[in-house]
């Protein structure tokens, strides 16, 4: 309740020195909830480092519903909150009819897209998945020895179509003979949470002779990295390093840094410069994870690869198709 | 006659399950270091004592009406229709190809259509199960979950590959046109000296959800249908050797479940996200089971029970907000009224049952002079 009362003793001042740049940042987690071993949590501990680091306090919420979306943010912004920062890609469309409501507030949505011309208080922050997971895909067909590696997703949804693409065109660029086995793990959001499941979908790739297995598929990837380690092949994480869960076995992971974009929305506070941020591997936004638990795994000759063509699709000489973008993949069908 | 009044059992079982699950809740608030009185006072001003609280209760609690009714009717003729959340999310499909694909000039033609559209496809979606029922006698509880994982696949799949519009992230279809928007509480209570119900969800088809209260009452108690349904769950045998069809009300049954299960899409849809999304239903369909218990199967019941309900959701989102009670822990609180009203429910009522009657015993002894 301590917190309560800071926090209305917070609005109340702001009220009083209405605009001054008082305000704590709010964050908002997508209905996977806060400790999800990937994506929100991400965005957990970015926020946790910044208020560790400013001694700082945020508010946050854990949503339960679909209409709590619009009511988080203006419940936030009403309170006087700023900026309001939020996960997963639903948030957009309730930002979107809030922001008009509430100037004053600057509100970040990580992975959704909103017309910063039509919302000039709204930052999108985006990340190029498909070149972090176009390094991974090389990795992988490198790593493999008979020329077939999987691709286990959480949801069958566009956004995890986009690291399948991205991830399947790394692995043709190297072995354009490679095959590779996709698949997705549920058509619900129990999807992302179902590690049983996604231990036997590794094992059915394992049967089907894949020895490289990337899991993009939040807390279900934990079976699939399991699995792997129990039957002596690769597996490649995502979104945090979790490299560290079976060292010697995890090839390495596709680092999205949610984490630094939430520690650098709220370090910039009120002051926040809204728009379109799209982080890519030139921003740091997107790469692989290289640590004392997988150097073993990567070969000299492998890094130099993955870093010369890193290097080539900074400079735009590789360009990596997006899923989203095009609604379509050249190097995998759905 | 050894049973309790109705009032009792009407009223007061429920009132003291309540109690007992809110104590409960308190013990555990209390556990994790949270101000049980706190956290009370924050949900009732949360969602009683602002009108936008009552707006997002009454929206939620329109959901719950629909599932409930939905569940009540099937239960009378005992059965069990477990697949209330595959039939709304069919129901909302065909909600959203109703106002997508037809320019619709006002929104009272348009919730006309919808809610034809949503009651057929709610329907048909429990046709099967219903049909597999009455004529191969495979149970209805296994066939109508079956259902419901196949809702969400169908779902998944048109929204992903038919009718995401290109290049969006979210698999959601195309904002609604304005014209098909529903007057929302904001829109119809509010003046501009005192703006009411702001932002919350709350919209006309409260009011439809409360004619379908009305239809439910008329048809279970005042039709012929409805009398056969009740035959058909109280006895099948009797019901047979009434001249009574089994086949012919499980399926009716069904269809009416199926159609009242799939309205809820109006609501969720049209109401409030105005686009179809994956997660419109977001368990509604199992909420139905819980405040069909509670209700006792009777509409009015169902209504107070959803209107708890839709407390419990929008008094939970206020704890989530103003509070450090993990999301976890509201579900608890949620889960407590709903062990105790409906599976425990015998657990209040046995000896509230002896109690009564152990009253009325001294009080007919009394009454009757010594011998």
């Amino acid at each position: 309740m301590t917190l309560m009362k800071s926090l209305s003793g917070a609005a109340a001042a702001l009220a009083l020195t209405a605009g001054a740049a008082l305000a704590e940042p709010a964050l908002i987690y997508d209905l996977g909830g806060k400790f999800d071993k990937s994506f929100n949590e991400a965005a957990f501990n970015g926020a946790q480092r910044w208020a560790e680091e400013t001694g700082g306090e945020f508010r946050d919420i854990e949503l339960q519903s679909e209409a709590q979306r619009e009511q988080a943010l203006r419940r936030f912004a009403e309170a006087g909150l700023n900026p309001v920062v939020t996960t997963g890609f639903s948030m957009a469309t309730p930002i979107a009819n809030v922001a008009p409501d509430y100037p004053d507030t600057k509100f970040v949505t990580i992975d959704g897209y909103v017309d910063p011309e039509e919302h000039p208080n709204v930052l999108s922050i985006l990340f190029s998945e498909h070149e972090g997971s176009f390094l991974v895909g090389m990795l992988a067909a490198m790593a493999s020895e008979t020329g077939t590696v999987g691709f286990v997703g959480g949801m069958d949804i566009p956004l995890i179509r986009k690291f399948a693409c991205g991830y399947a065109q790394g692995v043709k660029a190297v072995d354009a003979d490679a095959e590779i086995i996709a698949n997705m793990t549920g058509t619900t959001p129990a999807a992302w949470n179902d590690p049983v499941k996604g231990s036997e979908l590794a094992k059915a790739q394992i049967s089907q002779g894949a020895d490289v297995i990337f899991a993009a598929a939040g807390g279900t990837g934990i079976g699939v990295l399991q699995t792997a380690a129990d039957e002596g092949i690769y597996s490649i994480g995502v979104d945090s390093n979790q490299n560290y869960l079976h060292p010697g076995s995890v090839l390495s992971s596709m680092l999205k840094r949610v984490d630094v974009a939430v520690y650098d929305a709220m370090s910039a506070g009120a002051d926040l410069e809204t728009g379109v941020q799209v982080l890519g591997l030139a921003e740091e936004g997107v790469g692989y994870a290289l640590d004392e638990h997988n150097a073993e795994l990567i070969s000299d000759e492998m890094q130099a690869q993955v870093e010369e063509a890193k290097s080539r699709i900074i400079d735009g000489e590789i360009t990596v198709t997006d899923y989203t973008a095009e609604d379509s993949c050249p190097a995998l069908t759905f | 006659m050894d049973r309790m009044p109705a009032w009792a059992d009407a009223v007061l079982v429920p009132l003291i399950s309540l109690l007992l699950a809110a104590i409960l809740s308190a013990l555990v608030i209390l556990a994790i270091g949270e101000s049980p009185v706190e956290a009370f006072r924050l949900m009732v001003e949360g969602a009683l004592m602002r009108s936008a609280g009552w707006g997002y209760t009454l929206y939620y609690a329109t959901n719950f009406i629909f599932t409930g009714l939905a569940v009540a009717v099937a239960f009378h003729a005992r059965l069990f229709n477990i697949g209330g959340e595959g039939q709304a999310m069919l129901g909302a499909l065909g909600v959203a190809l109703v106002c997508l694909y037809i320019p619709w000039p006002h929104w009272s033609l348009a919730l006309l259509a919808a809610s034809a559209s949503a009651a057929l496809f709610g329907a048909l979606w429990a046709l099967i199960p219903a049909y597999l029922q009455a004529t191969r006698g495979s149970h209805i509880v296994i066939t109508t979950i079956m259902f419901n994982f196949i809702a969400a696949a169908l779902l998944n799949y048109l929204l992903v590959n038919v009718m995401k519009p290109a290049g969006m992230m979210e698999p959601a279809t195309a904002t609604f046109p304005q014209a098909v928007h529903l007057p929302t509480f904001q829109d119809m209570f509010s003046t501009a000296a005192t703006p009411l119900f702001r932002g919350s969800p709350a919209n006309v088809t409260f009011f439809v959800a409360l004619l379908a209260c009305l239809f439910v009452w008329a048809l279970i108690w005042r039709t012929r249908l409805g009398y056969e349904i009740r035959a058909q769950g109280h006895s099948e045998t009797a019901a047979r050797y009434a001249g009574i069809r089994p086949v012919r009300i499980v399926v009716i049954a069904m269809l009416i479940s199926g159609a009242l299960a799939g309205l809820m899409g109006i609501n969720s849809t049209m109401g409030e996200a105005e686009r179809l999304i994956l997660n419109s239903t977001e368990g509604a369909g199992f909420i139905g089971i819980a405040v069909a218990l509670m209700g006792r199967n009777h509409p009015l019941g169902v209504l107070l029970a959803a209107i708890l309900f839709g407390f419990l959701y929008q008094g939970g989102a206020e704890l989530a907000l103003w509070t450090n009670i993990p999301r976890e822990l509201i579900v608890v609180i949620q889960a407590l009224v709903i062990l105790f009203t409906g599976a425990l429910d015998n657990m209040v009522r046995m000896p509230l049952e002896r109690a009564f009657l152990a009253a009325r015993r001294r009080r007919t002894r009394r009454a009757e002079p010594a011998e």
